[in-house]
């Protein structure tokens, strides 16, 4: 496996917080039943960075990304092996509840699922059951904050007792966003978050993931190279349950060392 | 009539056969030439040929004997509909005498002269007898005339339908054979014919259900000439008596049906709903597989041995444990017996509607709220409740329809006095029951205390169609705001 500049870097204090490393994998190996899905992958998540996961489809990489934030605990039969720390914790200790990792690493999904309420109701959703604000004017602040973060506050603020359901699919996506941002997680993963949207609703996703890029950090799984490039500083490419390489995103599209990875993005492979 | 249909259904396949070869034929036995597939051009044909026959024999067969009836009634000279005490049985005795002469012909007792030569002055009855046919009455001479019109018009009718009905066939048989030709578009002409008769179905349903609550209306009517409705619907006190004077009051039988349902809604509600939760997010596979046809079986039982089971468990139960120490009665059927029971056989319905509905929830929904760190729990509560709850309200309001139905449980378990009163363990009784009650027996159609079974009926089901609009009603609002 080769790996990049970075990964060497912080191989070298294993087990400690680095400074701008948020998260951090170590061999990690991710089963379905038999099915060896995850092979011995090491990546680590930057702060406040743009990390994005490219590949062919069934390489593993949304597999990789529920092992983030234990999305992977809701199956049955998934079973997960090796390190993930966050912030030098590690995540599948025994002590750490899921549910409360999951606040800390939100998630935007592939396809939008805004919940059967009002638009309003639908961002206040993690900050209550997390017991954010200390009252309603403060829920309301927070709500109000994270739809503008999510680009999506001018177009709602009329209709905040409106259906979310009620939305254009991009309109949709943003909530989603607004949602996940207003528990203010550390983390925020994206999986294909574009890839249910129009052209005009992506670009306007892919300028709100780089606005976001200043407060948390974000790892997004994409099928488009294009988009890669455009808003990761990062990329990691997975293929066949192997971490094939992770580099700078520059690196990867102009001098990727492996000829995989210059396969696929030359579009030979996947 | 049988060999009516025989016949035609022969018509039919002789026109399917002919129409394939015709429209075979016009390609020159080239099969792609064809606009349709041979088929249908067969078919074509067989349908022009049958459907406007059928319809005509159908619409024959139900209008003549009206028309004869009419006519017949018209003809019994005045002067004779006077004497008789009872016009509407004089039909009656027509028809039967019509058809017992009829039966006589059939069995070789009469032959056809002597039929129509049969005098009043002879004893026909007698005749009649001897042919295994039994009159009510000796036969007078009106009637005697109006029964030979009776014959002769149905004999008259008969031949037409007859004639009618086959120039149809043949005319549609011909028409459709001509018509037959390799650019005929068969296909969408067969498709057309098989919408119609989807559409048929549909209105038949919907006929039937306009039958129903016309019938009822009408006795409903001749109930509220006999007895005055504001009596009806506001009276307190239930006391029929055939010998005249009953008190027909709706107000307790409709608090017994509401009350007992809503002791088996408190029961049924939570308790499917609760398990439903189990069963759609939290049990697992194998749990589920074996828990939830167990639970569908409640669904699967005769609710006569619910019944039983109020009578001989339930009731003495309660009986013992509850109303007797609280002082609150010593009757062993009582309402909360029967809305117990009637609770338990409704868990199923509720549970497995609720449970089908919770699992259509998309996953993405519950991935959704798990990745911003909600509990299953507090999933269940804000997400798939919410979402299901238009599914749900259905399936709540249906189980009420079932409950408000519902009569053997009730007959068992709560008994059948009428009785307008708070206390949950004493005896009442419902609607349905009544209706079961009043039309039991011997029973006279024109007395009050029997037609109030139909103005009992038809209260009952404008409550079951406004629950039901009321359900639709929920279901649209909630489907607004939640789709």
């Amino acid at each position: 496996m080769e790996d990049g500049n970075v990964n060497d870097m912080s191989g070298i204090d294993q087990g400690v917080a680095v400074t701008g490393t948020k998260m951090k994998a170590r061999g990690v190996d991710v089963f379905y039943g038999d099915n060896h899905a995850i092979k011995e992958v090491d990546v680590d998540i930057a702060d406040k960075t743009v990390t994005a996961f490219i590949g062919p489809s069934g390489c593993g990489k949304s597999t990789f990304l529920r092992v983030l934030n234990r999305m992977n605990d809701t199956i049955d039969i998934c079973r997960v092996e090796g390190d993930v720390t966050l912030e030098g914790e590690d995540i599948y200790d025994p002590k750490v509840d899921p549910v409360q990792l999951r606040a800390k690493v939100g998630m935007v999904f592939q396809k939008p699922n805004p919940f059967p309420k009002s638009i309003f109701d639908n961002v206040a959703y993690g900050p209550r059951i997390h017991g954010l604000s200390r009252n309603k004017s403060d829920l309301e602040e927070i709500v109000e904050k994270s739809l503008r973060r999510a680009a999506l506050w001018d177009e709602v603020k009329d209709r905040l007792n409106a259906p979310g359901t009620g939305l254009s699919g991009g309109q949709q996506q943003r909530l989603c966003i607004a949602r996940a941002v207003a528990t203010s997680p550390e983390v925020l993963l994206m999986d294909e978050p574009c890839s249910a949207l129009d052209p005009i609703a992506t670009a306007q996703v892919e300028e709100l993931i780089d606005e976001l890029r200043s407060r948390f950090s974000v790892v997004i799984v994409t099928h488009s190279m294009q988009q890669a490039a455009r808003v990761s500083q990062k990329t990691a490419f997975f293929h066949l349950g192997n971490l094939v390489e992770f580099d700078d995103t520059d690196t990867i599209f102009t001098n990727p060392s492996d000829p995989r990875t210059e396969s696929y993005i030359t579009g030979r492979i996947g | 009539m049988l060999w009516i249909l025989l016949a035609l259904i022969f018509l039919g396949l002789l026109g399917y056969v002919l129409g394939r070869q015709r429209a075979v034929a016009s390609a020159s036995g080239d099969v792609r030439e064809l606009h349709s597939l041979p088929n249908y051009y067969g078919l074509n044909v067989t349908l022009l040929t049958l459907v406007p026959a059928l319809l005509v024999l159908g619409l024959w067969l139900i209008v003549q004997p009206i028309i004869v009836e009419r006519t017949v009634a018209g003809q019994i000279p005045a002067s004779f509909m006077e004497q008789v005490e009872n016009p509407t049985l004089l039909m009656t005795e027509v028809r039967r005498l019509a058809g017992g002469i009829e039966t006589a012909i059939e069995r070789g007792f009469l032959n056809v002269e002597d039929a129509a030569n049969l005098a009043s002055d002879t004893d026909i009855r007698a005749q009649l007898a001897e042919a295994g046919v039994a009159l009510g009455a000796d036969v007078s001479t009106e009637v005697l005339a109006a029964a030979q019109d009776f014959r002769a018009m149905n004999a008259t009718g008969a031949t037409w339908m007859l004639i009618v009905v086959f120039a149809l066939a043949f005319a549609g048989l011909a028409y459709s054979y001509v018509r037959t030709h390799k650019d005929l578009r068969a296909r969408n002409r067969v498709e057309y014919a098989i919408l119609s008769i989807l559409m048929i179905a549909s209105t038949l349903a919907i006929l039937t259900t306009v039958g129903i609550v016309l019938s009822m209306l009408w006795d409903t009517r001749n109930f509220f000439q006999l007895y005055p409705w504001q009596d009806f619907f506001f009276g307190l006190e239930w006391r029929p008596s055939f010998e005249g004077g009953s008190e027909l009051g709706l107000i307790p039988l409709l608090w017994g049906t509401l009350y007992i349902s809503l002791i088996a809604l408190l029961v049924a509600v939570p308790i499917g709903l609760f398990a439903a939760i189990y069963m759609a997010e939290y049990a697992t596979k194998r749990v589920r597989s074996v828990a939830k046809p167990l639970i569908e079986v409640l669904a699967g039982i005769p609710t006569i041995v619910y019944g039983l089971f109020a009578l001989i468990t339930v009731g003495p139960m309660l009986r013992d444990y509850f109303a007797q120490p609280l002082g609150l009665g010593d009757s062993s059927s009582s309402v909360m017996t029967a809305g117990i029971v009637m609770g338990i056989m409704l868990i199923p319905f509720v549970s497995s509607l609720s449970d089908d509905i919770i699992n259509s929830v998309p996953q993405t929904l519950r991935d959704g709220s798990y990745g911003l760190g909600a509990t299953q729990s507090e999933t269940v509560k804000q997400v798939i409740l919410p979402a299901a709850l238009p599914g749900i309200v259905g399936a709540v309001l249906l189980a009420a329809s079932r409950a408000i139905g519902e009569t053997m449980i009730v007959v068992l378990g709560a008994g059948a006095a009428a009785r307008l009163d708070l206390n949950p363990f004493e005896a009442m009784t419902t609607v349905t029951v009544k209706i079961v009650g009043q039309l039991t027996g011997d029973t006279d159609f024109s007395s009050p205390e029997a037609l109030v079974a139909f103005a009992l009926g038809l209260t009952l089901f404008v409550i079951t169609l406004g629950l039901n609009i009321f359900a639709l009603y929920i279901v649209r609002k909630y489907r607004e705001q939640y789709d």
